[in-house]
């Protein structure tokens, strides 16, 4: 049976870590610039991810006007391109969505769901976000070096990526990318480890990890899993950076690059991708497992209904943390490693299909005979599910290793990645923040906006991302400044891919109303009260709104799971986990 | 209510794209239409659990949204329908893995009767290399590359003395021949890329990668490169031309041995010899 606290007549378990009041800040600076509370740090981590974010934004823009409209701009030069691809790729990747779920939601939401003053490292806490905001800024310093930043693509694949024909290759383009990725691993790390340890140290009296909602289990997870897979990164990171700055060879084999040879030799270009993959293809669950705990809640929340299957959503959040680091060469059937590999990759590949189709068979079966509010959290949970089941079975397709021959590489691959580790994840983070936006400032964020935000992102990303594969599918391949009209295409794309690009152009435009909303609601938004969705999880029961530094006046006694709603014979449709309710004529258990 | 709506014409609309899109692969002209039959099982059972899915999804929000009064229903676990529907999706995924697996066990073994051809890339032009009359293709490595050498043939390797060179980024294959492609670079990473053939692989230096397969139809199709080398990626192209094998012998009379090739090179280049 869950662990609903119902069953079982325990005694009340020892504090894990004494009650501690973290240390009050009292200077201006302390308070709100190198703040040591983790909702504070993660209202900055959140803020610089959109803020860089928006700059990937405006790059996917400029991307999409040379595609679906090419000769027509000139300033978008083939080295411009890849330098936008480049980049919106890194930063939506790494700077956006790692950062946002783990240093925002992580920071905000981990200490009050699981009773806990403030995170237990809360000096490293504050400087895992100015080592980001860093690594940020190195980012940013690559756009005003000579040659710009690199345009080697997201993955920095070895030789090209520190050779003179890709952008910011031969110049500081790659090396400041390279500097920056290190720097972020360092800042992550620091916040990392706090968000591992906070939850496996700092739950408050009663607050077993069988009852902790699965928000805290999708960032927990994501954060081990993160804390294991960075480390091969910045190994690569650094080998790479000394090929570059040093002479050494460690992914350079001997080369003649445009007619002159270069002084390199013995190294191995393939060794890069597998340092690259074994840590990007965690990453692509480092920023799902969030997504997938997070919405979890919005749809229990919203649906007025527990999770369905509690335990075997922890456990297949877990099977997939550990399978993902076992599948990482499937990114990799036709980079020409042994081909033998391909058997095991596309084994455990389509072997993870399973505990995800368990997960999306859960969400499902919470809608099944639940209360469903349509409310705008509700409307971007079911987006997710729409957008990730495409997303995710288009991979049945990549995973499988002689399917992927023909359509790896091509626009088939950049609509899957799209549709399942961007729009998905996305709709998500907009769901989260119009669900807990009350909770961090005490108002609810416009409806009507947010319904026009809605359905404008739903409509427009699936208008962007669908039609995407079929350009895969004819043969057009990704990375490609503009394809022409070659024989083989059996219909022109120019048309389609104008639609793209202009259905992206609006989804886009939207996201400023969503700003705009953010900040508007802040002054102007509906008063929203302490638990305006009447929500069983912690951190709706703090004693005020937004919660004080310090969270709480005495640390919550947790007596059941986050999902006790429309529990018969309940006063209400819902019962806060520090509610000690039991059904009349059964004794108060804890 | 509109999401229900919308979430129906989602589907709808997928299904109505794919069945009228006009963007569908090229006309195959290899022997991996295997490869075509397992993506086409991939698109049956992915869209039908698609569809499946989205409109269960819209049958409950329709049935089960919020009306006054209405409550939900308290029902925390159903360990038989978990493992059920676990057990479906397993065979689901086991009925396109297992095809794809005996596929793959084709793709990665050559036949012995495959005659075997050099794919040479850099940046951002193909050329090949072909066994001369000893049927053997030489050594060949960056290191030997030179003005006279451009596909770094080893000189010191009698082998490759007769290997043919072709330049300029055409290529002539009989039909129905398997052919093993060697797929080598001396620059960056490159991918051999003909979406009639359906097969491509990355060329990497330092190292010799291969494909297979058996062109099965005569005519003139376009070589890319899909693995990103830099600023000229998109306009890295060559043709592959298939023809019958009497007017592929003929072809191969006109190609140029490498000692040919080198002594030319030698014979138009003095002055900067010379200096060298």
């Amino acid at each position: 049976m869950v662990d609903r606290g119902s069953d079982d007549r325990m005694q009340l378990p020892p504090r894990e870590v004494a009650d501690v009041m973290p240390p009050h800040a009292h200077s201006w600076i302390g308070k709100y610039v190198f703040s040591q509370d983790a909702k504070y740090i993660a209202i900055q981590y959140s803020g610089t991810a959109v803020a860089i974010g928006l700059v990937a934004l405006v790059m996917s823009w400029l991307m999409r006007l040379q595609l679906g409209f090419p000769g027509t701009f000139d300033f978008i030069t083939a080295e411009a391109y890849y330098q936008f691809v480049t980049m919106h790729g890194m930063i939506m990747v790494i700077y956006l969505l790692t950062a946002i779920f783990l240093g925002g939601f992580g920071n905000y939401l981990i200490p009050l769901m699981v009773g806990a003053r403030d995170m237990v490292f809360p000096f490293v806490n504050m400087l895992s976000y100015w080592v980001y905001l860093l690594a940020v800024l190195v980012l940013v310093a690559s756009f005003f070096v000579p040659g710009g930043p690199t345009g080697a693509g997201w993955t920095l694949y070895p030789p090209q990526a520190v050779l003179s024909g890709t952008p910011g290759g031969a110049q500081s383009g790659i090396i400041l990318m390279l500097v920056s990725l290190i720097l972020f691993i360092i800042g992550f790390t620091m916040g990392g480890l706090n968000y591992a340890v906070t939850v496996l140290q700092a739950r408050t009296r009663g607050m077993t990890m069988m009852r902790l909602p699965l928000t805290v289990w999708g960032i927990f997870t994501a954060t081990v899993m993160a804390l294991l897979a960075f480390p091969a990164l910045f190994v690569a990171c650094v080998m790479m950076l000394f090929d570059r700055l040093l002479g050494t060879s460690f992914f350079m084999p001997t080369l003649v690059e445009l007619g002159e040879k270069l002084s390199y030799g013995g190294g191995s270009p393939i060794a890069f991708q597998h340092l690259f993959w074994f840590f990007g293809h965690p990453e692509v669950y480092i920023v799902a497992l969030p997504a997938f705990g997070i919405v979890s809640d919005l749809i229990a929340v919203h649906a007025r209904k527990n999770v369905f299957g509690y335990r075997m959503m922890v456990w297949a959040i877990v099977i997939i943390g550990a399978l993902s680091f076992i599948v990482w060469a499937h990114h990799m059937y036709v980079s020409g490693m042994h081909p033998w590999f391909g058997f095991f990759f596309a084994t455990t590949t389509l072997i993870i299909a399973i505990p995800t189709a368990i997960k999306v068979y859960n969400w499902v079966l919470t809608l099944w005979k639940g209360d469903i509010h349509l409310t705008i959290p509700m409307l971007f949970a079911l987006g997710f599910i729409v957008t990730f089941v495409n997303g995710g079975l288009t991979g049945l397709f990549l995973g499988n290793v002689v399917v992927d021959v023909p359509l790896s590489d091509t626009m088939f691959v950049v609509a899957h990645f799209h549709m399942v580790m961007g729009v998905a994840p996305i709709m998500v983070i907009f769901g989260a923040i119009y669900h807990w936006y009350p909770k961090m400032t005490g108002r609810m964020l416009n409806e009507a906006m947010g319904q026009i935000h809605f359905w404008v992102t739903f409509i427009g990303a699936y208008a962007v991302f669908f039609p995407m594969h079929y350009v895969g599918l004819v043969g057009v391949p990704r990375r490609y400044f503009e394809i022409g009209e070659p024989e083989f295409l059996t219909a022109p794309v120019d048309g389609l891919n104008a639609f793209i690009s202009s259905a992206a152009l609006i989804v886009g435009a939207v996201q400023v109303l969503f700003l705009f909303n953010i900040f508007w609601s802040l002054r102007h938004g509906r008063k929203a009260g302490g638990n305006p969705w009447r929500a069983a999880s912690l951190e709706w029961h703090t004693p005020e709104t937004p919660p004080r530094h310090g969270n709480w006046n005495e640390l919550p006694d947790v007596y059941r799971w986050a999902y006790d709603y429309s529990v018969p014979g309940a006063p209400e449709d819902y019962l806060a986990q520090n509610d000690p309710w039991v059904p009349d004529g059964e004794e108060r258990r804890l | 209510m509109l999401i229900v709506v919308a979430l129906v014409l989602i589907v709808l609309g997928s299904i109505v794209f794919h069945l009228l899109s006009p963007w569908w692969w090229t006309p195959i002209a290899s022997n991996w239409d295997y490869i075509d039959d397992t993506l086409v099982i991939t698109f049956w059972i992915t869209g039908a659990v698609f569809a499946a899915i989205v409109l269960f999804m819209a049958y409950c929000v329709l049935k089960f949204r919020h009306r006054p009064g209405h409550k939900a229903e308290f029902d925390p676990e159903n360990k038989r329908l978990e493992w059920w529907l676990t057990g479906v999706t397993a065979a689901g995924v086991a009925a396109m893995l297992v095809p794809g697996l005996f596929v793959w066990k084709q793709f990665v073994t050559v036949p012995e009767e495959a005659t075997e051809l050099e794919v040479f890339g850099q940046q951002w032009s193909w050329a090949y290399r072909l066994p001369g009359a000893d049927g053997v293709l030489g050594t060949a490595d960056a290191e030997w590359v030179n003005g006279e050498n451009p596909l770094g043939v080893n000189p010191h390797d009698r082998f490759g003395k007769d290997d043919l060179i072709v330049e300029g980024g055409e290529i002539y294959l009989p039909v129905d021949q398997p052919v093993k492609l060697l797929l080598r670079s001396i620059d960056v990473l490159h991918n051999f890329y003909v979406p009639e053939f359906r097969a491509k692989m990355d060329m990497v230096p330092g190292m010799v990668t291969y494909i297979w397969f058996t062109p099965t139809r005569t005519g003139n199709f376009e070589v890319l490169c899909a693995e990103y080398c830099g600023t000229a990626h998109p306009f890295m192209r060559g043709y592959v031309t298939v023809v019958e094998a009497e007017e592929y012998q003929e072809w191969l009379q006109e190609q140029l041995t490498f000692e040919e090739y080198a002594s030319n090179a030698r014979a138009a280049q003095p002055v900067q010899l010379a200096e060298n």
